[in-house]
């Protein structure tokens, strides 16, 4: 029982990442079509420009400064300007592909520039135990729970308690109304784009200190992250958070209980289950398309 | 009849000129390693080893005269790739072959080395690598073979434990390790508490730490790579798991020290090879490479040295240069480190292929190797 404990902490902590990892995932294909297959690349840069700032002689809060904003910069209006917006009118596919062309130039290019090697990361988390409910459970575990439960609070809050939030649900369920109605679409489409960059450099930052910074880091995460949106229900933030926790606890359940060989394979399994049974996921609206 | 004449002179020239380049011409290496994916580590090590050695005897001269020229190639950690690489480094016609340093690509790779009869100097540690008649196939460090039975008398005669968690890696290397320790902790009848496969590249070892946990072991027997080896450290120390932390030259490598922090302290192991070694020559070795690379080696920096330097005294010691000859004259051969210093220690390589030569018990304490044992060369 209390092996069952420390695996539900544990795989919430890191099912909290998922989560974060896949709210991104939604809310850029809500406003604009876009399936980023580079999103797990996505949240493994951010921790090597950080890393780069320490190299430079930068405290460890500065880089976190500096590996934020420069993320938001290029993970976020670069990856819009140069990428989303030439390719999105070619149609959905195309720009899909894009991505994944974009993720192994990523990988690549911090193999590259840094190393092929795995560095250490500092954790933002200190050290030690806290005591819950009788029980010692490490501080890193629930201060990566914290954060990720802080930022997804944030963000329902800002879609559906500002004026901000409203306009973007307003462009991400239909543009071309929220247009007529004078909101501003094409800054709302940008705002979640930076909003995906930020959320992906925090994951970086709560993952990286446990998963090392590696090029190929993001293989794992985009993965999980991916099954995650679509568990959850692809058009919901709720859904992607759900989805989230669902498969970090499922993927340590599997590894405990299932084997270590075949824990990848359970959630795809979950995947396809839901896809036959509920194919708008677990939290989505069933949407109808036309042809 | 003139230029008869001269035509001879200029032919004699030519064929004497030839001849020359042919005696002078630089001794072909091909080294195949894992320069990126799961053991970048072990690669980039072993590289830059081959690389510093190959710097210093062409410094002074080369071998018998002739300079050693290495290639590189990546087989990104995956056997698939490294057969490729060493098929085409074949193709060549290297003097020897260099690597690689995962078990499970020298396995794939060395029937296409021994049937081309090209010697080939390898990281493997999987105890069957050696044990298939393979004549061409040599060691620069323990085979599980050698190593596992200290651990196992290490884990009765000092930690005193009863029963061990075994934690390994699903591939050649680590199934290799994980089938010597488990019958060699059967003769002290030690029992196996839990007996955890993991998955190279694995990130997360949540799963696997709570399961130590619950098997509640007196030690845990660890037998990962390098980096995996750094992830499992951090989360047994997240979970506070406190019994004896156990494993071979992986587990207290100085990169896993360098990525687990302070995860690492207490972690304690044999290892073949370590720059922690009392041993001037290693330290002075230590030196070198961190001048030239600006970072510590592990035991891989060591054996890619060492490779070059064991084909510096096989050539010498037969007094030419022959490739098909090359492996007959390692066979049995000692190389001491009082005529050979860039050996670093006394090493015998037996008809398998297999080394002989002193090892050491260590600690980490502080972030740092501390040697707790000396363990003699056997013969």
């Amino acid at each position: 029982m209390s092996n069952l404990l420390d695996l539900l902490i544990a795989g919430l902590a890191t099912g909290a990442i998922y989560a974060i990892v896949a709210v991104g995932f939604t809310l850029l294909w809500q406003t604009s079509q876009t399936i980023n297959f580079a999103q797990g690349e996505f949240v493994m840069l951010p921790a090597f420009l950080m890393l780069a700032a320490m190299h430079a002689g930068a405290p460890f809060w500065l880089a976190i400064i500096f590996g934020m904003l420069l993320s938001m910069l290029l993970l976020g209006l670069g990856f819009k300007m140069l990428l989303v917006d030439p390719m999105l009118r070619h149609g959905v596919l195309p720009l899909a592909i894009a991505t994944m062309a974009l993720a192994i130039g990523l990988k690549e290019a911090v193999k590259q520039f840094f190393s092929a090697e795995a560095s250490p990361f500092p954790s933002i988390v200190p050290a030690g135990d806290i005591s819950i409910l009788g029980r010692q459970v490490a501080l890193q575990s629930v201060g990566v729970l914290a954060l990720a439960i802080a930022a997804v609070v944030g963000l329902t809050a800002l879609l559906n308690r500002t004026s901000i939030g409203h306009q973007m649900q307003a462009t991400a369920q239909n543009p071309v109304v929220a247009r007529i109605i004078g909101i501003p679409v094409e800054r709302m489409i940008l705002l979640t784009f930076l909003i995906n960059a930020f959320l992906v450099a925090l994951a970086s930052l709560l993952i990286t200190p446990i998963y090392l910074a590696k090029f190929s880091s993001g293989e794992v995460l985009g993965q999980a992250a991916f099954i995650a949106a679509i568990v959850g229900g692809f058009n919901q933030v709720r859904g992607a958070i759900a989805g989230g926790l669902l498969i970090g606890v499922v993927d340590n359940l599997a590894a405990a209980y299932v084997s270590t060989q075949y824990r990848a394979a359970v959630p795809m399994v979950l995947l396809i289950l839901i896809i036959l049974l509920r194919p708008q996921g677990l939290l989505g609206r069933a949407e109808e398309r036309t042809v | 009849m003139k230029s008869g004449i001269l035509a001879g002179i200029l032919l004699a020239t030519m064929t004497a000129g030839a001849a020359l380049a042919q005696s002078g011409a630089p001794i072909k290496l091909a080294n195949v390693a894992e320069l990126s994916g799961g053991g970048a580590t072990v690669g980039t090590n072993w590289k830059n080893g081959i690389d510093l050695a190959i710097e210093e005897i062409n410094a002074k001269g080369g071998v018998l005269g002739r300079k050693l020229e290495v290639t590189h190639a990546d087989s990104q950690s995956n056997p698939g790739v490294a057969r490729a690489q060493v098929q085409k480094a074949l193709d060549g016609e290297p003097y020897v072959l260099l690597g690689p340093g995962y078990s499970g690509s020298v396995k794939v790779t060395a029937p296409l080395a021994a049937e081309a009869g090209i010697a080939q100097i390898m990281g493997g540690e999987a105890a069957e690598l050696t044990q298939g008649g393979n004549k061409f196939l040599f060691r620069t460090s323990f085979g599980q073979q050698s190593s596992m039975p200290k651990v196992a008398k290490y884990i009765n005669d000092e930690v005193k434990a009863k029963s061990v968690a075994i934690v390994w890696v699903n591939n050649d290397f680590g199934r290799g390790g994980r089938d010597v320790i488990t019958k060699e902790l059967a003769k002290y009848n030690i029992k196996v508490a839990a007996d955890l496969s993991t998955e190279a590249g694995q990130a997360d070892f949540a799963a696997d730490v709570s399961k130590i946990k619950g098997a509640a072991p007196d030690a845990v027997f660890v037998y990962l790579n390098e980096e995996e080896s750094a992830r499992i450290l951090k989360e047994l120390k997240r979970q506070g798991v406190t019994v004896p932390l156990i494993g071979e030259t992986t587990l207290v490598g100085q990169k896993v020290v360098e990525l687990a922090g302070d995860a690492a302290n207490g972690a304690r192991g044999h290892v073949g090879l370590t720059t922690d070694a009392p041993v001037d020559l290693i330290k002075a070795f230590r030196e070198k490479f961190s001048k030239k690379y600006n970072y510590v080696p592990d035991h891989n920096g060591i054996k890619g040295y060492l490779a070059i330097y064991m084909i510096k005294a096989t050539t010498e010691k037969m007094g030419k240069v022959d490739s098909k000859a090359f492996a007959d004259n390692l066979h049995g051969l000692t190389i001491k480190a009082t005529s050979e210093p860039g050996i670093l220690m006394d090493a015998t390589f037996d008809q398998n292929g297999d080394i002989d030569r002193q090892g050491f018990l260590v600690e980490i304490v502080d972030g740092k190797q501390v040697i707790k044992q000396v363990l003699p060369k056997l013969n």
